[in-house]
């Protein structure tokens, strides 16, 4: 029996493979040690931080202060290497609609919101210049929605409108839920459904979604960990954080 | 040579009703908190603030000293969402609101500093920014490339706040945490009643040995006046001379849920001198 926030992190992963000597930003313990797993295994070449202000080098367990410093990110150097295209983040979000549109700003309208959650953040800016993925810990027809309340990530079709440059960069590459994978690897470029994990049924995903998934006449099973990567992640988690992070 | 020493309530004596006020460092990360709390002592209101907000936002939202608010998010860090921050937006309570990308806000402060009047950008075009800021124009280029821009209008200050680690009497300041955020952008986006606060002033020859030359990142043509604020960052971090405190930290976010509570936490540690508020955090205040 594999542990779900084991089949998330790694799906997590995933999502960096093939980016090479880029900063991994993952917000969250299952991001994070989504981009550390991807690094200590298929994806040596990329950079990940502490979540402070440095890069550190080899497998630096989420919680230890015992770093090796390869580099100084402080949030100025954050933003030029967001700005310069060198990251890919993997974000929260509290909706997402069918093209990929984000909010973490408010529920509600803005002026006068039902909940005030964190504000656009840097959003705008992450979507506009670099890959984007998103983390999901739990997927409800409360986030996967129609339409989102303050669109904070852009998703494809705001992209598209927003002149050829930001069109050919926008890149959302994955978001990742307890349930399942989604992609936008669909020729309308709308939300489709890559895996579900083991033992999710294909129309729950579908029934939790509060929008027009496109469903492939055959779903993958999202992977399980390697042997390698379970023993990868007791080192990286070796105090079990991931799951906290989400419910079996 | 000029002494730039100051109190906090001298500073805040400089402030004039309906007034642009920066605040430095990073949601509740080295916050010039000793200068908010003389500006909840103070009958100051209509305030503009630009901030990457912390709990600096939550208590001057919370006293109604706001008129406006410049902001890309609201956070305590280890909590997520501020408290009164959150309770104010819910409740409609600040008039104004300029909500921008983490990176728009860094360019308007820049641009500012610059003295420009705009610094082109892709973040926010495509997002509600746009749609929540009218007043947000475009720009072309005038290259081939033709590309339509932001045009991050400049965040030009009245005056602007941060706290830093040390400083000397005649402004020269230093970080030695992990970060300085945006505090050098703040001073420049503000041509007069720049102030730093600190930990320690220290001698200007004693400067190199408190942390390498790379600290220096702001020297005393950026600064008009210099508060000695031991504890001053408290209840935000300001590394490495202290960590957030944490159980502060989640007193206050309780104590925000609950209007009678945030009146007995306004009582014991906001409405006396700075001296008196950590003496009450030293006993966990007084009976």
């Amino acid at each position: 029996m594999t542990a779900l926030a084991d089949i998330c992190v790694v799906a997590v992963a995933e999502a960096f493979r093939g980016d090479g000597e880029i900063f991994a930003s993952g917000m969250g313990t299952i991001p994070m040690l989504g981009a550390r797993l991807a690094r200590a295994t298929f994806e040596p070449d990329l950079l990940v931080s502490d979540g402070e202000a440095f890069f550190v080098d080899g497998n630096l367990p989420i919680g230890s202060t015992e770093k090796v410093v390869e580099g100084w990110i402080p949030f100025r150097s954050v933003f030029d290497t967001l700005w310069g295209g060198r990251r890919h983040v993997v974000m929260g979000a509290s909706q997402l609609d069918r093209h990929g549109n984000q909010n973490i700003a408010n529920i509600g309208s803005w002026e006068r919101p039902r909940a005030q959650l964190l504000g656009v953040r840097g959003a705008p800016g992450n979507t506009a210049n670099h890959a984007t993925s998103y983390w999901v810990p739990s997927h409800t027809t409360r986030v996967f929605v129609e339409q989102v309340d303050m669109v904070s990530g852009i998703g494809y079709e705001r992209a598209a409108g927003a002149g050829p440059w930001i069109a050919a960069h926008h890149d959302i590459r994955r978001v990742v839920t307890n349930k399942a994978v989604l992609d936008f690897e669909s020729p309308e470029r709308v939300a489709r459904l890559r895996s579900v994990h083991p033992g999710v049924a294909v129309g729950q995903v579908v029934e939790l979604t509060g929008f027009e998934l496109i469903v492939p006449d055959d779903v993958a099973t999202t992977r399980r960990p390697t042997a390698d990567e379970l023993a990868a992640l007791e080192v990286l988690d070796p105090q079990g954080l991931r799951h906290r992070e989400v419910k079996e | 040579m000029v002494d730039k020493r100051c109190t906090e309530d001298e500073a805040v004596a400089e402030l004039a009703d309906g007034m642009t006020i920066g605040i430095g460092g990073w949601a509740s990360r080295r916050k010039p908190m000793s200068v908010v709390r003389a500006i909840l002592r103070s009958p100051l209101k209509d305030l503009t603030v630009v901030s990457y907000g912390g709990p600096d936002v939550g208590l001057l939202a919370a006293a109604g000293k706001l008129r406006k608010l410049v902001y890309g998010f609201v956070s305590l860090d280890t909590i997520a969402l501020e408290p009164h921050f959150r309770a104010a937006r819910q409740a409609g309570s600040i008039p104004q609101l300029v909500e921008l990308d983490e990176g728009m806000l860094q360019w308007g402060l820049y641009a500012a500093a610059l003295r420009l009047p705009f610094l082109p950008t892709r973040a926010g075009l495509g997002s509600d920014v746009m749609r929540i800021n009218p007043h947000l124009r475009t720009v072309t280029s005038p290259y081939e490339d033709r590309e339509e821009l932001v045009a991050m209008p400049a965040l030009a200050l009245d005056a602007a706040f941060v706290h830093l680690n040390r400083a000397d009497a005649r402004g020269n300041a230093q970080f030695l945490g992990p970060d300085l955020y945006f505090d050098d952008l703040f001073l420049g986006a503000a041509d007069t009643r720049r102030f730093v606060s600190c930990e320690r002033i220290v001698a200007t020859g004693d400067l190199l040995a408190e942390g390498s030359f790379h600290t220096l990142r702001v020297n005393r043509s950026m600064v008009d006046g210099v508060i000695e604020a031991p504890g001053g960052a408290h209840f935000t971090s300001c590394e490495p001379d202290y960590g957030r405190d944490e159980g502060f930290q989640r007193s206050y976010a309780e104590a925000a849920g609950d209007p009678d509570e945030w009146a007995g936490f306004r009582a014991r540690y906001l409405e006396g001198s700075e001296a008196e508020y950590h003496r009450a955090v030293r006993s966990g205040g007084p009976a």
